[in-house]
C-alpha cells in the first residue's frame, strides 16, 4: 500500500485501544497455559488465546506496522521450538525413567493443587501453547498476505506489501 | 529391547519434520540429507521389529488407563512396507523434486506423512489411531496439491472434502463405541464387545467404520477422489499414497476391526460385505483403466482394482484367503510405487503423461523401460514374479471357500490388467519415438537407484512364498494375528 | 432425545456438502458438521447432574469418581477441534489458491479432471 502507516488498519480508538490491552491479552493466554494442569484449558486454549493478541495486533496496525515489530520468522522458528520441546520432554522421559513420557518430575503430596506440581504436565502445556499460538498467528499472516489480482489480463497472486 | 523402543517410529519422523525448516533455510541440502537418514534409520528399526510382540506402554500407565503402542505380525508387516518404500521414495525424489517450490517444506510433509502412518499400525487404542490417522491424512491432502497448478489443487479439494467426511464418520463411530463399550483400548473393546455381544448401536458404529474406512481405501463405491489425488500429486508421493496410505489408513485398520475387535463371529455379514466390495472394486477398476491415456490415471484406476483383490482376499476369511489378501497388499505396495515412479521418471524426461504422445522410450531410457517391465509383469500376474504368488493364493482360496465365480472373476480382471499394462508398454516404450522427443536422456542416478531397488524387490519377493504358500516368511505371522480372532483378555501389564 | 437434534446438525452439514456449489460454502458445512459430531461425543460423557470434572483439595477422589461427567471424552473433543481447525485452514488456502487458477468459488466451473 502507498498510503503512509499511520492510516492503515483500523481507526485511531482502535489502535490505541489495542496498546493498552494487548499486554492483558498475552497475560491471560499466558495464565491459561500455566494452569493447565488446575483449571479447564490448557495448552491448546491459552495458545489460542495468545494468537488472538497478535491477530488483534495485525488487525488494528495493519500488515505492513505488524510485519516490522512481528517477524515471521521469528514466529516460525517460535513454532518449530514449542514442537521440539514437547518431544524432547516425552524423550527425556525415555531415557530417564524407563518408558516414552513417563512423567519424571516427582510430586510430593504436599504439592498437589499447587502451581508447581503435576510433574512435566506444565512443561508440555508450554510447548503445546507455544505451538498453537504461534501457528495460528502465521496461519491467519499467511492467509492475508496474499490476495488475487488481475495484472495484464490474467490472475496472480500478489503480496499486498510490494505493490 | 525392541519394545521400548516403539514410540521411536513416531518421534524420529515427528522431531526430524520439525527440525528441518529449523535449519535447512539457508543449506538446502541438509533438507536432502536429514530427510533421508531419517527414513534409512526408519527402514532399520523396522527390520529389527519383525520379529517382536508386545505392549508398549507409555508413560507406564497400565492398560486400561493409560495409551498403549501395539506391535504384532501385522504391525511388524506393515512397518517394514512403510518405512521401506518411504526410503525409497524420499531417495527418488532428491532429484525430483528440485523442479518443484519449496523442499523443505517437501520433506518435512512427507516426514509427518510417515509418522502418522507409523502410528496408526502400532496404535493400540482406537482415538490414537484417529488422530495419527488424521495426521497423515492432512499431511497428504498438502502433498497432493504441492504443485499449485488448476488440477493438482482441484484434485486435493475433492480428496480434502471427501477425507475429511470420512474421517467425521470414522469420529462418529468412535464416539457410539465408547457410549457402548465405556473404552478406548482396542483389546479392552474386544472383550467387552465379545461379553455383551453386538446391539443395534454398535451395527451402526461397524457400518460407519467400513464407510469410512472404506473410502481412505478406495473401496469402490468410495473411490472418487483416488483418479483425481493420485495423478496430480508429484511422483513420489503418488508412489507413497498408491503404495502406503491406502493400505495403512484403510485395508489394515478395517482388518484389525473386522478381525481382532468386533470380531467375525458376531458379524456373519461382515465379511460378506467386504467381499462384495472387493468383487465390484475389482472389475469396475480395471473397466475404467482400459480406456485411459494418461499414464498416471491408468495406474490410479489399477490401484482402485489390486485394493478390490486385497479386500476380496481379507474378505473371504480363511487362513489362505487372508495370507493371500496381505501378500497381495505388499506386492502391491512395492510394484506399484515402481510404477508410480517410473511414471515420474517419464514425467521428468519428457515433461507428458499422454501416452497418445510417448513412444521410443526403451531405447531413450533403458533402466525406465526395464524396471517398467518388470512391475508390468508383476501387476499381472506373470511367474515367477511376485504378484503371480499371490493372486494364485487368492484364486486358491476362492476355490477352497467354495466362492468358483469369485475365482473366475479374479483370473478375468488378471487378464484384463495384462491388457492394459500391454497397452502401456506398446504405447510408451515400444514405438518409435514421436516428435519432440529426441532429446529425452535417462533419469538422474538417484532416481535410477530407486527404481533398481524396488525392480529387485519384485523378484526377491517371490522367493517369500518358499517357507511354504499357507505362511510366507513375513505374511504368516500377520494372518495368524488375524486368525486369531478377538484380542485375548488385555487387563493388566 | 437431544441425540436426535445432534445428529439433525450432522445431516445438515452433510446435506451442505453434498449440494452446495459455492467452495466456501461446503468448507462451511464441513465445520457445521464437525461441531454436530463434536455435540455428540460431549453428551455421551454427559451424567445427569454430575459435577464438572475438576477434583480439588476438598473432594474425596472416590466421591468424585462417582458424580463427575465423563471428563474421556472432553479430552477427545479437545483434540478433535485442533484436528478440524488444521483441516479448515488447509480447505481455505486451498479455496484462494483456486479462485487464483480458475477465477470462480464455483466447483462446476473445475472440472478440468475427467472420466
Amino acid at each position: 500500500m502507498n498510503e503512509p502507516l499511520a492510516s492503515q488498519g483500523m481507526s485511531l480508538i482502535v489502535k490505541t485501544v489495542t496498546h493498552w490491552v494487548k499486554v492483558f491479552i498475552l497475560v491471560f493466554g499466558m495464565y491459561i497455559v500455566l494452569n493447565g494442569h488446575l483449571t479447564p484449558g490448557g495448552g491448546f486454549a491459552g495458545g489460542v488465546v495468545v494468537a488472538c493478541a497478535f491477530i488483534l495486533l495485525e488487525l488494528a496496525n495493519g500488515q505492513t506496522r505488524t510485519s516490522q515489530t512481528v517477524k515471521v520468522g521469528v514466529a516460525a522458528e517460535l513454532d518449530s521450538a514449542g514442537a521440539l520441546l514437547f518431544l524432547g520432554v516425552a524423550l527425556v522421559g525415555m531415557r530417564a525413567a524407563g518408558a516414552f513420557f513417563k512423567n519424571f518430575v516427582p510430586t510430593p503430596e504436599a504439592a498437589w493443587f499447587k502451581l508447581f506440581s503435576a510433574g512435566v504436565i506444565p512443561i508440555c502445556n508450554i510447548g503445546i501453547g507455544l505451538k498453537v499460538g504461534m501457528s495460528l498467528f502465521l496461519v491467519f499472516v499467511l492467509l492475508s498476505a496474499l490476495h488475487v489480482a488481475v495484472r495484464n489480463g490474467d490472475r496472480k497472486m500478489i503480496r499486498r506489501r510490494k505493490e | 529391547m525392541m519394545i521400548n523402543w516403539l514410540p521411536l517410529f513416531v518421534a524420529i519422523p515427528l522431531g526430524t519434520a520439525f527440525v528441518i525448516p529449523m535449519i535447512a533455510k539457508r543449506l538446502r541440502w541438509v533438507s536432502d540429507l536429514l530427510g533421508n537418514l531419517a527414513m534409512a534409520a526408519l527402514a532399520a528399526l523396522a527390520f529389527l521389529a519383525i520379529d517382536g510382540q508386545g505392549i508398549c506402554h507409555i508413560g507406564s500407565w497400565p492398560t486400561p488407563l493409560g495409551i498403549d503402542l501395539r506391535l504384532d505380525g501385522l504391525s511388524a508387516l506393515m512397518l517394514v512396507t512403510i518405512n521401506l518404500i518411504g526410503l525409497l521414495a524420499t531417495t527418488f525424489s532428491v532429484p525430483y523434486m528440485e523442479r518443484y517450490t519449496s523442499k523443505l517444506r517437501y520433506y518435512s510433509l512427507f516426514l509427518f506423512m510417515v509418522a502418522g502412518m507409523n502410528g496408526v499400525v502400532l496404535a493400540g487404542d482406537i482415538f490414537n489411531l484417529y488422530v495419527f490417522m488424521e495426521i497423515a491424512a492432512i499431511s497428504s491432502y498438502a502433498l497432493v496439491a504441492f504443485g499449485c497448478e488448476h488440477e493438482e489443487l482441484e484434485a486435493s479439494f475433492k480428496y480434502a472434502v471427501l477425507g475429511s467426511l470420512a474421517s467425521s464418520f470414522i469420529l462418529m463411530g468412535i464416539a457410539l463405541t465408547y457410549g457402548i463399550t465405556g473404552t478406548l483400548n482396542m483389546a479392552h473393546m474386544a472383550a467387552r464387545i465379545s461379553a455383551t455381544g453386538m446391539d443395534r448401536t454398535l451395527v451402526l458404529a461397524l457400518g460407519m467404520f467400513l464407510c469410512g474406512f472404506g473410502l481412505k481405501a478406495a473401496l469402490v463405491p468410495f473411490h472418487a477422489w483416488l483418479p483425481d489425488a493420485h495423478p496430480s500429486a508429484p511422483a513420489p508421493i503418488s508412489a507413497m499414497l498408491s503404495g502406503v496410505v491406502i493400505k495403512a489408513l484403510g485395508i489394515y485398520v478395517l482388518a484389525r476391526l473386522a478381525f481382532n475387535v468386533f470380531g467375525v463371529d458376531l458379524n456373519p455379514h461382515l465379511l460378506r460385505i467386504v467381499r462384495l466390495l472387493g468383487l465390484v472394486s475389482m472389475v469396475v477398476g480395471v473397466f475404467l483403466a482400459i480406456g485411459q491415456w494418461d499414464m498416471k490415471r491408468l495406474f490410479a484406476y489399477h490401484s482402485i482394482s489390486q485394493i478390490g483383490y486385497v479386500a476380496l482376499g481379507i474378505g473371504l476369511g480363511t487362513p489362505l484367503g487372508i495370507v493371500g489378501g496381505l501378500f497381495h497388499m505388499i506386492n502391491h505396495s512395492v510394484f506399484k510405487s515402481l510404477l508410480f515412479l517410473n511414471a515420474g521418471a517419464v514425467e521428468y524426461a519428457t515433461e507428458t503423461r499422454d501416452l497418445k504422445k510417448l513412444g521410443g522410450l526403451n531405447r531413450a531410457m533403458p533402466v525406465t523401460a526395464q524396471t517398467s517391465l518388470v512391475a508390468s509383469l508383476s501387476i499381472a500376474g506373470i511367474p515367477p514374479l511376485n504378484g503371480f504368488w499371490s493372486k494364485l493364493i487368492i484364486v486358491l482360496a476362492c476355490v477352497q471357500a467354495g466362492h468358483y465365480w469369485l475365482a473366475l472373476a479374479a483370473v478375468i480382471v488378471s487378464l484384463l490388467t495384462l491388457a492394459s499394462f500391454l497397452k502401456v508398454q506398446r504405447y510408451a516404450f515400444f514405438e518409435a519415438a514421436k516428435a519432440g522427443l529426441e532429446r529425452v536422456r535417462e533419469a538422474p542416478l538417484l532416481m535410477r537407484t530407486a527404481m533398481l531397488a524396488l525392480a529387485a524387490l519384485c523378484a526377491i519377493m517371490a522367493l517369500m512364498v518358499l517357507t511354504g504358500m499357507e505362511s510366507p516368511w513375513l505374511v504368516g505371522p500377520a494372518a495368524n494375528v488375524l486368525n486369531a480372532g478377538v484380542f485375548g483378555t488385555p487387563l493388566g501389564p | 432425545m437431544i441425540y436426535a437434534l445432534c445428529f439433525v446438525l450432522i445431516v445438515v452439514g452433510l446435506y451442505g456438502v453434498v449440494v452446495k456449489k459455492n467452495v466456501v460454502k461446503i468448507v462451511i458445512s464441513l465445520a457445521i458438521m464437525e461441531y454436530g459430531i463434536n455435540l455428540l461425543l460431549i453428551l455421551i460423557a454427559y451424567r445427569r447432574g454430575g459435577i464438572p470434572p475438576i477434583l480439588d483439595e476438598t473432594m474425596n477422589v472416590a466421591d468424585f469418581a462417582r458424580q463427575a461427567v465423563d471428563p474421556l471424552p472432553q479430552a477427545l473433543v479437545l483434540t478433535s477441534i485442533v484436528i478440524s481447525l488444521g483441516v479448515l485452514a488447509l480447505l481455505v488456502a486451498l479455496c484462494i489458491r483456486l479462485y487464483e487458477r480458475y477465477g470462480t468459488f464455483d466447483i462446476t466451473e473445475m472440472r478440468r479432471l475427467k472420466g
